[in-house]
């Protein structure tokens, strides 16, 4: 096993949380499951909601709740500033510049598809290039998939080495086809935890005028990301994976793309003028924003990051280092269990395979001991490929999660240990 | 770790260890593979069957152990049986494993698997390899999947 370095982004100075007050305002963590307390560990999945994003959901139902945009009464309108106060937070959030470049979608999902229908669409040809990482989620290679059998460009992928790090010189030779019109590439795996190196990648991108876009569904709850020191094209991330509710999702992309780029999908809120000859579109955001959006999903949304802010993002990401550090020191401990991913800068998962045990099976029994993990091959399949392996058992950590939860880990696995041997 | 007990019986952990009929049938007369895209596990499955009786059967495949020894107790269950009754069988194993039902003779030691009706989510993983036999007796081609 490499010793993980310290994160690039981890503070210099020592930041703690107060993680018994954390855990408090998780109404969910509260509870038994199968008669054990709760040790919710698939935080890559998915993050649990603290009470301050539940409130200013229910807040929004059950005081001014009305449709954005559109009402020149009251309730209208405070809707939609609460609503635009949200882009305005996702903006602060992500150091872009302006909130014009602050796109709501459903998720990371429909944030890649956006730009693959839209961008692509409208800017690749047969003979292009897009280029993707070996470890890529599958909603970073299927939108591309179809790109390419709808234009006739050539999926490239960039490999990465055992311990779960991009070859650099590789990409730098697959950029030098002069193919390449797009590179995408995700910020941090979700199945290895490896932190790719962004601004490198970037950098290389343009120093051959390729645009890029980032899968930032892993990183942006456990690192800060800045849109303008990154100079990334886009950047897509979930409000699921942040403490914020599921059904909402960001792109950011820079202006001039977006105003290129001609709509996504056609509707209401997206348009200037509809005659039945012609559309003119409505400036950025609503161009990319048919349709009536998640109105409560974005402000919860809004809620979650400035949960988050509250804490701080470096004190976060120090306390989950800290945890990632001890858990690969525990879990490295049992015999037989092997860790998948040992990237030198890596975000705090752990993904393993236990020798004699499935993956399967080891979800199983850790569910009955209260501990939820996530098990399978993480819509990674060619993640899995590469190492040869089925699925892997994966434990990912949270602002809540203690050292405690980690001990409860091993201890089960151990458990595991004892019904397969 | 009591009612684990009930679903991982050591028949169950045998037959994940040491699957029976784990091989590859040189001249299968019917053949499928099976495949479980949630975890991803893969079965391939192969039938001698000659005058409508399953004269042998074997499977190959990685899996959990819900879906090995599932595997390995249905093939050790077939060997023998008519392709006639192969339907029947399934359905009545599909209840063991989904409701409270005792489980009838003709399945044999299949039986260990009714702790699975606790765990909803392992449910496709005991019947994968039956889904393949099915496929297989269909003459399917492309894999089939529990999805
Ligand atoms: C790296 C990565 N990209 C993309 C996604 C897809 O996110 P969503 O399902 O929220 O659209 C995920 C979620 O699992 C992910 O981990």
């Amino acid at each position: 096993m490499s010793a993980p370095q310290s994160m690039s982004t981890a503070p210099a100075h020592d930041a703690t949380l107060d993680v018994a007050r954390i855990r408090a305002e998780f109404p969910i963590l509260s509870q038994k499951i199968h008669g054990k307390r709760l040790v919710y560990l698939d935080n890559a999945a998915s993050v649990q909601k603290p009470q301050s994003v539940l409130d200013a959901i229910t807040d929004c139902y059950s005081r001014y709740y009305a449709n954005i945009h559109r009402g020149v009464y009251l309730l209208s309108e405070r809707s939609t500033t609460a609503y635009e106060g949200a882009r305005e937070k996702v903006r602060a959030f992500l150091n872009a510049a302006s909130a014009q470049e602050i796109i709501f979608t459903r998720g990371t999902t429909e944030s890649i598809n956006l730009v693959a229908s839209s961008f692509g669409g409208s800017t690749l040809q047969a003979g292009d290039e897009i280029l993707i990482t070996g470890m890529e989620h599958h909603s970073n290679i299927v939108p591309w998939q179809l790109l390419c059998q709808r234009t006739g460009a050539a999926l490239k992928v960039v490999p990465f080495t055992d311990a779960g790090e991009l070859l650099l010189d590789e990409y730098q030779r697959l950029l030098d086809s002069g193919r390449v019109k797009l590179v995408a590439f995700v910020h941090v795996s979700n199945a290895l935890g490896t932190i790719n190196p962004a601004k490198t990648l970037i950098d290389l991108a343009h120093a051959r005028d390729v645009p890029v876009l980032v899968d930032g569904a892993q990183a942006v709850a456990h690192l800060p990301v800045d849109m303008q020191a990154l100079d990334c094209d886009f950047y897509a991330f979930s409000s699921h994976k942040i403490y914020g509710p599921s059904g909402v999702g960001v792109l950011y992309g820079k202006q001039a793309l977006l105003e290129a780029m001609p709509p996504y999908q056609g509707g209401g809120d997206m348009i200037r003028l509809v005659t039945f000859e012609k559309t003119d579109y409505a400036d950025l955001p609503n161009k990319f924003e048919a349709g009536t959006p998640n109105i409560a999903g974005v402000i919860g949304l809004g809620a979650a990051l400035d949960w988050l802010n509250a804490l701080g993002l470096a004190a976060v990401a120090a306390h989950e280092h800290a945890l990632l550090e001890y858990a690969t020191a525990q879990l490295s401990a049992i015999p037989g269990l092997h860790i998948m991913g040992t990237a030198r800068n890596k975000a705090a998962l752990v993904a393993f395979t236990l020798r004699g045990a499935h993956p399967h099976d080891i979800g199983t029994i850790l569910d009955r001991e209260g501990i939820a993990i996530r098990a399978g091959h993480h819509c990674a399949q060619p993640v899995m490929q590469r190492y040869g392996v089925p699925a892997t058992a994966r434990a990912s950590f949270a602002a809540y999660n203690t050292r405690d939860e980690v001990d409860a880990l091993v201890t089960a696995l151990w458990k595991v240990k004892e019904l397969f041997e | 770790m009591s009612d684990l007990r009930d679903l991982y019986q050591e028949v169950i952990l045998d037959h994940n260890k040491r699957p029976r009929n784990f091989r590859i049938l040189p001249e299968p007369t019917h053949k499928a593979d099976g495949v479980n895209p949630l975890c991803g596990d893969r079965v391939s499955v192969f039938l001698d069957i000659q005058d409508g009786i399953i004269k042998d059967i074997a499977f190959q495949g990685a899996g959990c152990a819900i879906s090995s020894a599932s595997a390995s107790l249905m093939t050790e269950t077939l060997k023998g049986k008519p392709v006639a009754e192969v339907d029947h069988l399934f359905d009545a194993f599909h209840d063991v494993v989904t409701t409270d039902c005792a489980c009838p003779k003709g399945l044999g030691k299949l039986g260990v698997l009714a702790g699975v009706r606790d765990y909803p989510s392992r449910v496709k993983c005991a019947t994968l390899a039956w889904h393949a036999v099915r496929a297989a007796l269909q003459q399917r081609q492309q894999p089939v999947a529990t999805e």
